[in-house]
């Protein structure tokens, strides 16, 4: 076996696979070079029958180049298939800013993710949301809530009466029922103070009613959140505390409240909260060239009413006033996604119109 | 309240520099909700003056009658000759005294006067109307004519107080007292830390024996009445200029001199009085209640049919005013007139002044039972300060004397119930207490004398509190004062430390993640209204006696078409759906969770909530009634769709929304609530018959139906004007909480090799694929880890009235390698099972 013998074969076999253009023939000629009755494969098997001394020598020189056939192969094949990958993938490319609206996302409504997130900030604190029911009887809507018997707010002209049915069977007329559509979340105040172990730190976001026509600032069916705390000790300053930590939660870290003197039956001493507008901060205030839309350049925006809640209600609900005292407050959820999101007709948060609350999405 | 700042200043030595703004600022750290400061004359600069009216020329050829007229001015227009102008309006005449604009005037709303021809005159100047130099309502509507005392040439603008700044101020219920001057002087002086000067510290003769008689027989209603009478009035009298326009500016309008003065001094001082033409009244004045019927004519011309309950003013005829609220036409002052033939004015020449207190809830009641809300029932309703009415009574008087030339009777009658003041005891640092500030006692003695109060003791205070304030009945108003007029934007800061709390409760968190699985699965959430009408029943095919047809209504519905409440999800759901289809949007997926209603299944038979007392905590009994009668209010769940519930697109074709969509957001809010949700085959009202699904859950062992799903039948979709094949899905939330039972154990992981065998079973085409399912899951043993439907299939090759259903079943041990032996065994069973029950058949057997 002569050693040029073994050369040829290689080489063939070399040039065989550089010849190779595709995968397919890089195959073929894989089967004649290194398979089974390919030259070498042949020539291998003829070593056996040669003297011992030849024998060394051919076995090391086929084995070279059997070495050598099988690492160009490995070379070739390494380079075909990176060249078919790479017009393959080029063949398979998309234009990936086709749209795909399949099944177009579904979203909550920003009210419902609204009082979650206004709750939230309360329950990290510790408070515990409170619920209670929407057809409310009128003790707890505003008796315990200390609305004297002719308070304005209890008539039909303001509060909407559910029909009863009086004793000698027929419905009754106005107000007769004392059964209400709940005209605020603070009935929720009394239940909780009824029912819970003291201290009381709750808060209560829900749907509330009043006899007010739709219109783009009105909404008979609307949403409030409701925070109520009770315990020792508990002081205004406390309740100021409280909503500063809010606004700062919800609006930023410089956000402050300011609370002005007013009067409801349930708080006493009572104050209307406002915050700062979060947009302008204040600087609108005065500045003309800078005039801020969300708050009408006043600087500050009107979020509820708040106050210490009056002693009355503690009697009324079993508390003894002496040894407790807090605060409450509550506002309307409306109000805040309209000027946190700038809404600026009420209907739209009525309405159920899928373009307004898609874009909300999950949480808010 | 509007409060001008000129006559804020007769009270108070403001600074002289403060503006409305400053003021404002002031007042609103003291809590009175100034809302706006008003800017008097505005866009006014003069040179504006008193004018006489010399001649009058008549000008008719135009289409409307013109006046040219020569008006003297003195020196005002630089030459003392009389100023030339055209005047369109007539309510003037030779000789008059009226204001004139001379040229380079420029009248609010940037009117600029200059000499200009018109008419084929030339006009030098403008004669002027109230409404011109925006000075509020005077009745006229016509030009302004001065009374004849005031001299030519003079500034127009000083007397008639063009500029001036009025705040507007919203007064809380509970501060009646800023419903006057008064009290709001009190406010500011108490702002600035300057002293007051209370108009109502006034002299007033004692009270005698021959003043005009007044019985009361009700002292409850009517704690107070003074009369007092002023013979002798000038019936041409007019208010003077400077009255009338501090009522203007305080929003009212001028009427007649005696009726003028009664408006200002209660704008003074709080106190609502009444003057009565004397020559009308007959007999005494009496207080008592209507009688139920009685019919009284009220100044504004109304007849009102008078309730037991109402508080009148009666002379010997009946009632000649609505206590507290309005007069009566019967004892009307009478406007002035001038009798043409002898140039004499006719009118009341003797008043009968009253100024009394009534009972504020009563007044409150009455205004309201009238739908008459006056200045009077107003101030009443809030708490007037009954030590005032002498005083006002006084003021009165002085007026009427001083200004239409009246005398004061010297009788004074006063009739007065006993008065206790009303005295609280705090102790001194209670406002500290309240506030979490150390005020210090010294400061809230002070404070509290400020706002009125005499205060006594030392560590514990007795306070009285004044008669203006009759709002401070609890230690806790005493607190709010001291805290206000310190000032609450000075309270500091801080943060109670609540106990920790347990987080959301697991029925809150379940409500959260319904919403968010539906909303996951495409849908859109949308908060609709409560209210419902009975028609929608109809429309829903609901059966007469179906339970959902009791529902509780409202006395007050704010439409006649939906006065109930809901008693399912679904109206206002399709309503939204229909909207939004009608907007254009049509292919669409809505859910909402929300309460319904049901009417309370009370065992007693009462339909009515009592009010419970609240001086005290309402017994364990006493609550459980009140909630007895109130509705059952359950949570539900539902969703819409309608349209394509895949969208076609470049990946192929949509796909349109069906009843298999609908009970999938079912199963969803179950599997969010790890509840197994029971499907059954059903029929119920607003649904296709053959497409709706029964909704169970199991609780207590218990199978409840908790609601339905599917398509909705094709007459309720025409009936409510749907889209074609809209679907739905409602379901108790409620229902699905109480079948929660128990926390999720976790699945053991077998990681041996698994098994699989698919079968085909022939079945009738009624026996759900539920039910088959079921049977094989039974028969399959603990071997089978999971099966899954994966095709249904009817036609020829099964034959008439027959479906197949093929099932995917997976096999795996928890200990070892199943054998394809025993795989198949357990594929045995269960198709054992299944055909002994549902008479399932395998497929090619």
């Amino acid at each position: 076996m002569k050693p040029e013998e073994i050369e040829r074969m290689r080489d063939e076999a070399l040039a065989a696979f550089a010849a190779a253009g595709d995968l397919d023939a890089l195959q073929a000629a894989k089967v004649a070079h290194t398979g089974g009755t390919s030259p070498l494969a042949l020539a291998n098997r003829e070593i056996g029958a040669l003297p011992p001394q030849a024998k060394a020598e051919a076995g090391k020189r086929i084995g070279q180049a059997r070495g050598a056939v099988s690492k160009a192969l490995a070379a070739r094949q390494t380079e075909l298939e990176a060249e078919r990958d790479a017009r393959v993938l080029v063949e398979e490319a998309v234009d990936v800013t086709l749209p795909y609206d399949r099944v177009p996302a579904g979203a909550r409504h920003p009210l419902t993710t609204m009082m979650e997130r206004v709750a939230d900030v309360f329950v990290s604190m510790g408070y515990e949301i409170a619920e209670g029911p929407e057809v409310e009887a009128e003790w707890f809507n505003f008796d315990a809530l200390n609305f004297v018997p002719d308070h304005p707010a209890r008539q039909t002209q303001d509060t909407f009466f559910v029909q009863g049915t009086r004793e000698d069977g027929k419905p009754t007329v106005d107000d007769e029922s004392g059964i209400v559509l709940r005209t605020h979340t603070s009935p929720v105040q009394a239940r909780a103070l009824l029912s819970r172990e003291l201290p009381v730190y709750i808060v209560c976001p829900g749907r509330v009613y009043r006899t007010d026509e739709l219109d783009a600032t009105h909404t008979p069916v609307f949403h409030q959140i409701e925070l109520l705390a009770i315990d020792e000790g508990l002081t205004m300053s406390d309740l100021k505390g409280t909503l500063d930590h809010m606004v700062q939660a919800l609006f930023g870290a410089d956000m402050k409240t300011r609370l002005r003197p007013n009067y409801f039956p349930f708080t006493e001493p009572s104050a209307e909260m406002d915050m700062l507008c979060y947009v302008c901060r204040g600087e609108s205030v005065g500045n003309e060239e800078r005039p801020c839309r969300t708050c009408s350049s006043e600087g500050w925006i009107e979020l509820g009413g708040c106050g210490m809640v009056n002693p009355r209600v503690l009697t009324a609900c079993g508390v003894d006033p002496e040894k407790y005292s807090g605060f409450a407050f509550g506002f309307g959820i409306e109000r805040m996604l309209m000027f946190r999101h700038n809404v600026e007709d009420m209907r739209d948060m009525v309405e159920g119109d899928v373009r307004f609350t898609r874009p909300f999405g999950m949480e808010i | 309240m509007r409060v001008p700042l000129s006559w804020l200043r007769e009270y108070v030595d403001l600074p002289a520099d403060a503006t409305g703004r400053d003021v404002q600022e002031k007042l609103i750290g003291v809590g009175l909700e100034v809302e706006t400061v008003e800017q008097l004359g505005k866009g006014l600069t003069g040179p504006l003056v008193v004018g006489k009216v010399l001649t009058i020329e008549e000008l008719t050829e135009f289409k409307k009658p013109i006046r040219f007229c020569t008006v003297d001015v003195g020196q005002a227009n630089g030459t003392g000759e009389p100023q030339e102008i055209i005047c369109g309006a007539r309510n003037f005449a030779e000789g008059d005294k009226v204001v004139v604009a001379l040229p380079g005037a420029v009248l609010p709303g940037d009117f600029r006067i200059a000499e200009r021809k018109t008419y084929g005159k030339v006009s030098r100047g403008m004669i002027c109307s109230s409404d011109e130099l925006d000075m509020g309502e005077d009745g006229t509507k016509g030009i302004i004519v001065l009374p004849p005392e005031h001299e030519v040439g003079t500034d127009a603008t000083k007397l008639l107080e063009l500029y001036d700044e009025v705040l507007d101020i919203a007064v809380t219920p509970d501060r009646g007292y800023c419903l006057s001057m008064r009290g709001v002087a009190r406010e500011a002086a108490t702002a600035y830390g300057l002293p007051l000067r209370d108009p109502a510290l006034l002299d007033v003769p004692a009270p005698n024996s021959f003043g005009h008689p007044v019985q009361i027989s009700d002292p409850r209603g009517c704690d107070r009445f003074t009369a007092r009478t002023v013979v002798g009035l000038q019936p041409e009298a007019r208010s003077p200029i400077w009255l009338q326009r501090r009522l203007q500016k305080a929003g009212m309008r001028p009427i007649s001199l005696a009726v003028d003065v009664t408006n200002y001094v209660m704008l003074e001082l709080g106190q609502p009085l009444h003057a009565y033409d004397r020559s009308l009244i007959e007999g005494p004045i009496g207080v008592r209640r209507a009688e139920a019927g009685e019919k009284f004519t009220t100044l504004d011309g109304v007849e009102r049919v008078l309730d037991a309950e109402d508080l009148v003013i009666t002379d010997n005829r009946g009632p000649i005013g609505l206590a507290g609220v309005m007069g009566g036409a019967n004892t009307e002052i009478a406007d002035p007139e001038v009798d043409p033939e002898t140039g004499l004015a006719q009118g009341t020449t003797e008043v009968v002044i009253e100024a009394a207190h009534f009972d504020q809830l009563s007044i409150a009641r009455t205004a309201r039972r009238h739908k008459l809300s006056s200045e009077a029932s107003k101030r009443f309703e809030r708490g007037v300060d009954p030590k005032a009415a002498s005083a006002a009574a006084q003021r009165t008087v002085d007026l009427l004397v001083l200004l239409a030339g009246g005398t004061a009777e010297g009788g004074v009658t006063e009739v007065i119930a006993p008065f206790a003041p009303h005295t609280i005891s705090i102790p001194a640092d209670h406002p500290d207490k309240v506030a979490g500030v150390e005020y210090g006692r010294e400061t809230v003695v002070r404070r509290l004398q400020e706002v009125g109060c005499d205060v006594y003791g030392q560590d514990e205070l007795v306070v009285t509190v004044p008669s203006w304030r009759p709002d401070l009945t609890d230690p806790n108003d005493l607190a709010e004062e001291v805290i206000r007029l310190e000032g609450y934007e000075n309270l500091p800061s801080t943060l109670p430390k609540p106990p920790a709390g347990l987080g959301l409760t697991d029925r809150q968190r379940l409500h959260r993640r319904v919403g968010r699985v539906l909303a996951g699965a495409g849908y859109v959430e949308a908060l609709n209204y409560p209210f419902i009408g009975s028609q929608v029943f109809d429309q829903l095919q609901l059966e007469q006696d179906d339970p959902a047809r009791r529902v509780v209504k409202l006395v007050n519905p704010l439409s006649d078409e939906e006065p109930a409440l809901r008693t399912t999800l679904l109206p206002g759901l399709l309503q939204a759906l229909r909207r939004n289809d009608g907007r254009g949007s049509h292919d669409l997926a809505l859910f909402e969770t929300g309460l319904v209603f049901h009417p309370a299944v009370s065992s007693s038979g009462r339909g009515t909530a009592v009010r419970l007392p609240v001086d005290r905590r309402p017994t364990d009994e006493e609550l459980a009634g009140l909630n007895s009668v109130l509705p059952v209010q359950p949570r539900h769940a539902a969703v819409v769709l309608a349209g394509a519930r895949e969208q076609a697109g470049w990946w192929g074709k949509g796909r349109p929304a069906d009843w298999a969509d609908a009970v999938e957001a079912a199963r969803a809010v179950g599997r969010e609530a790890g509840v197994e949700l029971l499907i059954d085959q059903g029929q119920y009202g607003p649904w296709h018959p053959g497409r709706c699904a029964e909704l169970s859950v199991v609780i207590d062992g218990v199978k409840t139906l908790a609601g339905h799903a599917g398509e909705l039948h094709p007459r309720v979709v025409k009936a409510l004007g749907l889209p074609a094949r809209t679907c739905a899905m409602e379901l108790n939330l409620d229902l699905v909480e109480q079948a929660v039972d128990g926390t999720l154990q976790a699945p053991r992981i077998s990681t041996f090799p698994v098994a699989t065998q698919d079968v085909a079973l022939i079945v009738d085409k009624e026996v759900p694929a539920a039910a088959v399912e079921h049977f094989l899951r039974g028969g399959a043993g603990e071997l089978l880890e999971d099966i899954r439907l994966f095709d249904v299939y009817t036609g020829d090759q099964v034959g008439e009235g027959k479906k197949s259903l093929a099932f995917a079943l997976r096999f795996r041990a928890a200990d070892r390698t199943l054998t394809v032996e025993e795989a198949s065994a357990a594929r045995d069973a269960a198709v054992a099972k299944a055909a002994e029950i549902t008479g399932a058949v395998l497929r090619g057997a």
